[in-house]
């Protein structure tokens, strides 16, 4: 069997129907060493105290579920593995987000960001008919953007990210990184449509670049490096704007 | 209760939900659509598909060779005229998808890639590298939010379906985050909650997968058809049950025991060269793969792990390069949650509860025998899968059923039919099912626990009703599972709050999952043969002459067993013969 090791889990409790401010509770969990965080929150579920709650359901770093603060960083539940800490871990939710009850956040303003962006496909002459077959596209293109739709919208970034603790209306890393992975898509047609949101104030120019976000990301996606493109790009844009004051097509 | 008024009520956000939305806000714009879903639709279980789609999109492929496959694949349980449909479907559904922004992996001509599957004659599983589920979820999900007729309402746990005269009316759900109870009055429901392997202990499904609709569509009297048939895929990873993907093996990687012998040449799947081949050895079907890993258990031929007896999977031999390209994500979960890399190990797998080929009975327009009420994706059963599921099967068929449900059920709506009555009774209805929520927050309540309860209903369903059945171990499950039903009307809910209570919601889902363990156990009792996924230790042939028959678990009153009916299965053109794979495969 795998070795035992018992652990102090300090976690963040708030229900707002009860409690006037969040407070934190200790449980001590026997862990196996190749437990990840969310085991052990789902042994307190189970065996010490059913009214902890606290959003997961795929465990394994793909639903984009689980994001909370483990030690004060920001993880995904299901991909912390305790072998990685010590005898005390503290468990808080995201930071910089509304917290719903315990460590369960308000994920509204992403959803309503994600969709100011336009994520589809946008064709200045509409969809072809699916008997035509596909929009070829090489594996160069694909390559082009495909980090970028690689986000699972876990929301670690936003909780690393200072500019949105700051200014709540950033629209933020992974919503711009969306957006750039459209305008990189070589079957879309509709970066000028997503310009204003993304150029606008509360788009890529409100981020100062300190990188957060792209280090705590746990796939990868590197949605500084959209937000850099995106900025090289807007810059661009309103020059060659000042050159021809009408511009038709993305690409 | 507050009663919010829609045309079409879509249970579920997953990629069968998605699509039944798109489609109905593209039949008709000006029908409202309320999309209910207990989790934020990009957290529903379809993101965790990885190998891909099929779809005949190839010149050397053609629709038969599909239709054959999927009904060998299936052992002759599936109904051919829906098969010939899917396929014929499939691959506009998959253009469509293309069109939609979904990156495919490509051919050096700019088309989409496909990969071999198991039990497919030709090579025809779309793909985006190793996660596909994942981008057709986030497509569908992005491409939802241009249709402003789509309504979410994210988080809002549904509790029941609404009938009244006959029809379905409507469904109650609670908005999580409150705790309110809400009437959702519809013209039609259509009914895309998904699986529900969490009836057992060790699974590829995710918390969510608890058959919520199905229970729902069974206590409204619809029947749950050929619930019997789950699916084990024979590679998961031990302890956290973690899916490796079919697409490791249609990559070219193979399976070996202890000895480092490639085991499934012993079970009518060889001989094992030449390799890569298709529908044989490791690209054999899952039901023969899984249950072999078995029979190599009973002759000590397995490993012993920490988390019980597994084989190995060999990827070494695709290289670094290939397995970053294509198998990326399964190099990182086998390297994060077992401590192996492929590329230089192989890796402990076991056979893992993945599929429910049963659900709501329905047919190929996605209706089920309730008026108003439509069904698509892992919560219906139409039947496609039949006895045995093809891998890359599923993600097509909640495409091209996503889609047949969106429309037919904003025809409902609009119909003469659709748009009468309902209105008026359906607040007080909704009354009467909220008691169910309300009870279980009562003081007064039992003394059972709810992981105690779980606990021992998903042991008895492996224990009784896993790879191997027999009358006595089914006989065994049905008594406990009556006990545990029984004994659930006490259960016991610690947490009050209103506020974002997941204990009440695991209370909610544990009844659910009783009543659909039931079905489950029921059907596999009364089924007296052995058929793809349904294995009988006492009854080992299939017996076409009895049970080319779908079983039909009607729900008993109160907490009576569930009736066994049966139904017959459509054949068309291709007449029950022996499934054939390995060197006599065709
Ligand atoms: C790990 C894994 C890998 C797979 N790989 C493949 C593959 O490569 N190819 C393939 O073809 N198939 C694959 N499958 C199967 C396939 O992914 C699923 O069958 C399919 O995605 C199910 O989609 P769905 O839309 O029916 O359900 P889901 O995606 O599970 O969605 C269910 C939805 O219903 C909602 N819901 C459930 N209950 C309630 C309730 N009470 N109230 C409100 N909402 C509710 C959920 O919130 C969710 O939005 C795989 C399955 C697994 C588990
Ligand atoms: S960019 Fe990375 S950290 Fe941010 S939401 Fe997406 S996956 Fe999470
Ligand atoms: S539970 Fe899905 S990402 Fe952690």
């Amino acid at each position: 069997m795998t070795t035992e090791r018992m652990i102090e889990f300090e976690v963040l409790r708030y229900r707002p129907d009860t409690d006037h401010e969040p407070v934190f509770e200790t449980y001590r969990v026997p862990c196996n060493e190749d437990w990840v965080v969310l085991d052990a929150l789902n042994h307190i579920k189970d065996e010490i105290d059913g009214t902890l709650s606290y959003r997961w359901s795929c465990h394994m770093a793909v639903c984009g579920s689980c994001g909370m603060q483990v030690n004060g960083e920001p993880k995904l539940a299901c991909k912390a593995f305790v072998r990685d800490y010590g005898n005390r871990i503290r468990v808080e939710p995201l930071a910089t987000f509304p917290i719903e009850r315990d460590l369960v956040v308000d994920m509204d303003d992403f959803t309503d960001k994600l969709q100011s962006v336009k994520p589809w496909i946008i064709r200045d002459d509409g969809e072809k008919p699916a008997e035509d077959g596909e929009y070829r596209q090489s594996m160069g293109e694909l390559r082009k953007y495909r980090q970028f739709s690689m986000c699972i919208n876990c929301m670690l970034c936003y909780s690393a990210c200072p500019q949105y603790a700051l200014n709540p209306e950033f629209i933020g890393p992974a919503a711009l990184a969306l957006a750039h992975r459209y305008n990189l898509d070589s079957r879309d047609q509709g970066a000028e449509q997503r310009r204003d949101v993304v150029a606008s104030h509360a788009g890529v120019w409100d981020c100062t670049f300190v990188g957060q976000c792209s280090a705590v990301c746990p796939k990868d996606v590197d949605p500084a490096a959209a937000i850099q493109q995106g900025k090289i790009e807007s810059s661009k844009n309103f020059f060659l704007d000042l050159l021809k004051p009408k511009k038709t097509g993305a690409k | 209760m507050d009663v919010i008024k829609t045309d079409v009520a879509i249970v579920g956000a997953g990629g069968a939900g998605l699509r039944a939305a798109i489609a109905c806000a593209e039949a008709d714009p000006s029908l409202n659509v309320a999309l209910i879903s207990k989790v934020l639709p990009m957290r529903s279980h379809t993101v965790a598909a990885e190998g891909g789609a099929a779809a005949v999109i190839k010149e050397n492929d053609s629709l038969e060779n599909h239709f054959n496959d999927t009904v060998s694949g299936g052992d002759w349980l599936c109904d051919q005229d829906i098969v010939e449909l899917f396929v014929n479907e499939a691959p506009k559904e998959m253009m469509r998808l293309e069109h939609w922004g979904c990156p495919f992996s490509r051919d050096p001509d700019g088309r989409i890639a496909v990969r071999p599957f198991g039990g497919m004659k030709v090579e025809r599983t779309c793909y985006a590298a190793d996660k596909t589920g994942f981008h057709l979820l986030h497509t569908l999900f992005q491409t939802s939010m241009k249709f402003p007729s789509v309504k979410r309402y994210d988080e809002f746990f549904t509790v029941d379906l609404i009938v009244e005269d006959g029809r379905a009316r409507g469904v109650v759900a609670m908005e999580i985050r409150t705790g309110k109870l809400f009437a959702f009055a519809a013209k039609a429901v259509i009914i895309c909650t998904g699986g529900a392997g969490r009836v057992f202990p060790f699974t590829t499904n995710g918390a969510i997968k608890t058959g919520d609709g199905m229970a729902m569509a069974y206590r409204a009297g619809v029947p749950l058809k050929d619930m019997e048939f789950v699916q084990y895929h024979p590679t998961g990873l031990p302890g956290t049950g973690i899916l490796l993907t079919e697409g490791c093996r249609g990559e070219g990687g193979i399976m070996v025991n202890k000895d480092g012998y490639r085991y499934l040449q012993d079970y009518n799947l060889g001989p094992p060269d030449p390799w890569p081949r298709k529908k044989a050895m490791e690209l054999g079907p899952r039901d023969r793969l899984s249950q072999a890993f078995w029979h190599e258990q009973q002759k000590g031929r397995t490993i012993k792990g920490p988390y019980g007896d597994v084989v190995h999977l060999d990827l070494r031999h695709l290289g670094e390069e290939k397995i970053n390209e294509r198998l990326p994500f399964v190099r990182m979960l086998a390297k994060s949650y077992v401590g192996v890399d492929p590329v230089t190990d192989p890796v402990p797998v076991r056979p893992v509860i993945h599929y429910t080929m049963g659900g709501i009975d329905c047919d190929i327009d996605a209706a089920t025998p309730l008026p108003g009420l439509y069904t698509a994706g892992e919560a219906s059963c139409l039947s496609i899968n039949g006895a045995n599921r093809l891998g890359s099967n599923s993600l097509t068929e909640l495409l091209v059923f996503g889609r047949r449900a969106g429309e037919h059920a904003a025809a409902f709506a609009r119909s003469t039919e659709g748009r009468t009555g309902g209105e008026k009774s359906v607040a007080g209805a909704a009354d009467a099912l909220a008691g169910r929520v309300t009870d279980l927050l009562d003081e007064r309540h039992g003394t059972e626990s709810i992981a105690g309860l779980r606990k021992e209903m998903t042991a008895t369903m492996e224990s009784g009703c896993g790879i191997y059945r027999s009358e006595d171990t089914l006989k065994e499950t049905t008594a406990k599972l009556a006990e545990l039903r029984e004994r659930y009307q006490r259960v016991h809910v610690t947490d009050k709050s209103r506020v974002f209570n997941t204990e009440l919601m695991h209370a909610i889902e544990l009844g659910n999952m009783l009543e659909l363990a039931e079905a489950m156990a029921h059907s596999a009792l009364e089924r007296k043969e052995s058929r793809g996924a349904h294995q009988r230790l006492d009854h080992t042939a299939r017996d076409d002459a009895n049970y080319l028959t779908h079983s039909m678990a009607v729900r008993g009153d109160g907490l009576e067993a569930p009736r066994i009916e049966y139904k017959d299965v459509v054949i068309t053109k291709s007449q029950p013969a022996e499934r054939v794979y390995g060197g006599e495969a065709k």
